[in-house]
């Protein structure tokens, strides 16, 4: 099934590559490998659609744990209603992240050994769930001030007036808090946030039936354009991944309080990389951080909703859209066209508590300039030409193999003379 | 004649030179390492319509001689902090920043900072513009190499006072609200550790043809600006809270120049004769 569509998806492409005007150096070949936040460990996605203040975040964790032991906390600006709580389809989110995905553009060779799995929690806002607890207490400060069950789960939204309160309150119901979140709870309390607590109903999830615990969208009107990242990197194990969608009408979401760079792009590497685009990837973004301290915050992708080139996925059809809370999609709009009013951002960011203190603060810009991560490999011509044009092609193909090492081990970090290696054992 | 009336002004005595150079060095550092979203041809752009509109109002509204030094900086601002979407919009910023000195004064005084006043008015009436707060990262460093280059220019524009009232305000509200919030230090220090803040510190805020007369008029502007920003920026949660501060607080300053006037209201500031009241 996958096969067949990643088949679809290569013969679009070279419909489109015959529209490039310059066909040698502009994308002419298969689009072949995307690098989704699978490849990474500990690796939350979030979508986030916004228009003025209108709100809609969709968070999917990668939890593979039992599900009565999961738990979310997440500090909201407001007091939430339930047609404000939705519990998504998961593909909904994965769709958009494979639209968004880094890609590598030729022939495509699945490695299945490359794809690696997420092996740990997701743990941007999740603390786990050490047993089912009692209720709640006012004298403790802590107000619930909305209680529902929406899909597989619990949601309770809390205001609580001091942060020791709210600690009582999250043990005494069974929530395994770790230490120093009290002095994180306190700052969102005096903020005037409120909290969002989901876990999972196990009647109804059993009653569902499904195999994995699906993305819960929370909507809100809030002037704060922010991610609250700072929970979850309290008593983290090490940094942590975390992938924003972003979809908004005007223009490219960049940080306000980090520095946002683009990741490298449109640069031509070995064609060994084919067979290991993932490790490639993974090892571009880990040096790429440690060279940045890890401080910034990257983006990989921004892009007018209404087409791609090559595409990693399709572009999202309105009711897709729609149900990620781009409430001002028109249901009838008809895909894809260039130009359209959704305009996608996708920004990755490694954090921890020191590199990180604050919570992700953004704006949106009016800039529409399409950006994405972009990796060609570029085929020697695999006959034997005879003719004067050869040799200076030869001399030109031994300069550019160069040039593709070189680039591969400053992108990477990688030694030079294993890249070298690796080249040679390629035929180059 | 006009030819050497110009170069005379371009020496090494006048302060602006010292800005110019700094604002140069920062441009070329932020787009060569920091990768920053302007063209060539957008900030020659700015520069041109900078120097174009100081010329024509030069010789139409003011009648006095060319001065080429304030519009750079002014243009060199604006290629430093204001993004479009297209680069018409740049030029118009020039026009307006530059134009603004010619038309909106009072007491024979422009009242805004030019690059604070273009910035401001296409932020707040078009949604094409839009400044990037975070563009300088908050590396230590960087903030240093700011530090040292600012501190170049303000001895001999003679507005540290301003700077230093503005700064430990603002800074002392950052650790002021993460007391409050019982946050760790690490946020104010963040906070504070951004190169859009030393910028404005040290290169709008100081700007001594639009700041009060006086020093007290100065202390007091600066604690409103510094007060009105972190209001706007984190009450209000606008990433541009710096400008529109500067850009509302500047209207105020005929009041203070009123409430604290001259010593000798015959002796004005000038550039190549910097004086302190």
């Amino acid at each position: 099934m996958r096969l067949q569509m990643q088949a679809l998806l290569a013969a679009a492409i070279l419909w489109n590559s015959r529209l490039a005007t310059s066909p040698v150096e502009a994308f002419c070949g298969f689009y072949v490998a995307k690098a989704d936040a699978q490849l990474f460990n500990k690796a939350s996605k979030v979508v986030v659609a916004r228009r003025g203040d209108e709100t809609a975040v969709t968070m999917a964790s990668d939890y593979q744990g039992d599900p009565k032991e999961f738990a979310l906390v997440i500090p909201v600006p407001t007091v939430v209603k339930k047609e404000q709580i939705a519990v998504l389809d998961s593909a909904l989110v994965d769709h958009l992240d494979a639209y968004t995905a880094p890609r590598l553009v030729e022939y495509f060779d699945p490695d299945p050994c490359n794809q690696t799995a997420p092996d740990g929690l997701a743990t941007m806002f999740l603390s786990s769930l050490a047993s089912a607890g009692h209720r709640g207490d006012a004298a403790l400060g802590v107000t619930i001030e909305a209680e529902y069950t929406i899909g597989e789960y619990d949601i309770q939204i809390l205001s609580a007036s001091e942060s020791d309160g709210l600690m009582s309150w999250l043990t005494r119901s069974g929530y395994k808090v770790p230490d120093g979140a009290a002095a994180v709870l306190g700052s969102y309390i005096g903020q005037s946030m409120k909290f969002f607590l989901a876990r999972v109903n196990l009647t109804e999830h059993g009653k569902l039936g499904y195999q994995y615990l699906r993305p819960i969208q929370v909507k809100y009107t809030s002037r704060k354009f922010m991610l609250p990242i700072r929970l979850g990197t309290v008593n983290a194990g090490g940094a942590q991944d975390l992938i924003v969608l972003m979809l908004t009408e005007k223009g490219r979401v960049e940080a306000t309080n980090y520095r946002t760079v683009r990741i490298p792009s449109n640069v031509e590497i070995p064609t060994f990389a084919k067979a290991e685009f993932g490790k490639f990837y993974r090892a571009m973004f880990d040096h790429g951080v440690k060279k940045d301290d890890m401080r910034v915050v990257y983006l990989e992708y921004a892009w007018d909703m209404g087409w791609c080139d090559p595409c990693a996925a399709d572009p999202l059809p309105s009711d897709k859209l729609l149900a990620l809370g781009a409430f001002w999609v028109d249901p009838a709009r008809r895909p894809p066209t260039q130009g359209s009013n959704v305009f996608v951002t996708r920004l990755h960011v490694r954090y921890d508590a020191a590199h990180f203190p604050e919570d992700l603060m953004f704006q949106e810009t009016a800039d529409r300039l399409n950006f994405q991560g972009r990796y060609i490999l570029r085929h020697p011509y695999a006959g034997q030409p005879a003719c004067a044009a050869a040799e200076d092609y030869h001399r030109r193909l031994g300069l550019r193999h160069v040039r593709e090492a070189a680039t591969l081990s400053e992108l990477t970090g990688w030694d030079i003379r294993s890249i070298k290696n690796k080249m040679r054992g390629d035929g180059r | 004649m006009a030819h050497v009336s110009v170069m005379a002004r371009v020496s090494v005595a006048d302060a602006r030179n010292w800005q110019i150079f700094s604002l140069a060095l920062l441009l070329t550092y932020g787009v060569s390492v920091l990768g920053f979203d302007q063209t060539l041809f957008n900030a020659f752009l700015i520069i041109a319509t900078a120097l174009a509109t100081q010329w024509l109002c030069s010789r139409t509204l003011s009648g006095r001689d060319f001065d080429p030094l304030s519009p750079l900086i002014t243009a060199l601002s604006l290629c430093l902090l204001l993004r479009a979407s297209s680069a018409a919009l740049l030029a118009l910023a020039a026009l307006i920043g530059v134009g603004s000195k010619f038309v909106l004064r009072f007491g024979g005084k422009h009242i805004f900072n030019p690059a604070n006043f273009a910035i401001a008015v296409l932020l707040l009436s078009t949604d094409a513009a839009w400044i990037s707060p975070a563009q300088w990262g908050s590396r230590t460093w960087a903030a240093f190499l700011f530090l040292c280059l600012a501190a170049l220019v303000l001895s001999r524009a003679q507005r540290g006072d301003i700077a230093i009232a503005f700064l430990g305000t603002y800074i002392g509200i950052l650790f002021a609200r993460a007391f409050y919030l019982g946050d760790p230090l690490a946020i104010p220090m963040k906070q504070m550790q951004s190169g859009a803040l030393l910028l404005f510190t040290f290169f709008m805020i100081t700007d001594p043809k639009t700041t009060p007369d006086r020093r007290c008029g100065r202390l007091v502007f600066a604690a409103l600006v510094a007060a009105l920003a972190a209001y706007l920026q984190y009450v209000y949660f606008m990433p541009q809270g710096l400008i529109y501060a500067l850009f509302f607080a500047s209207a105020l300053v005929p009041l203070l120049d009123r409430l604290f006037p001259r010593d000798r209201p015959e002796v004005r500031f000038t550039w190549s004769r910097p004086v302190l009241n």
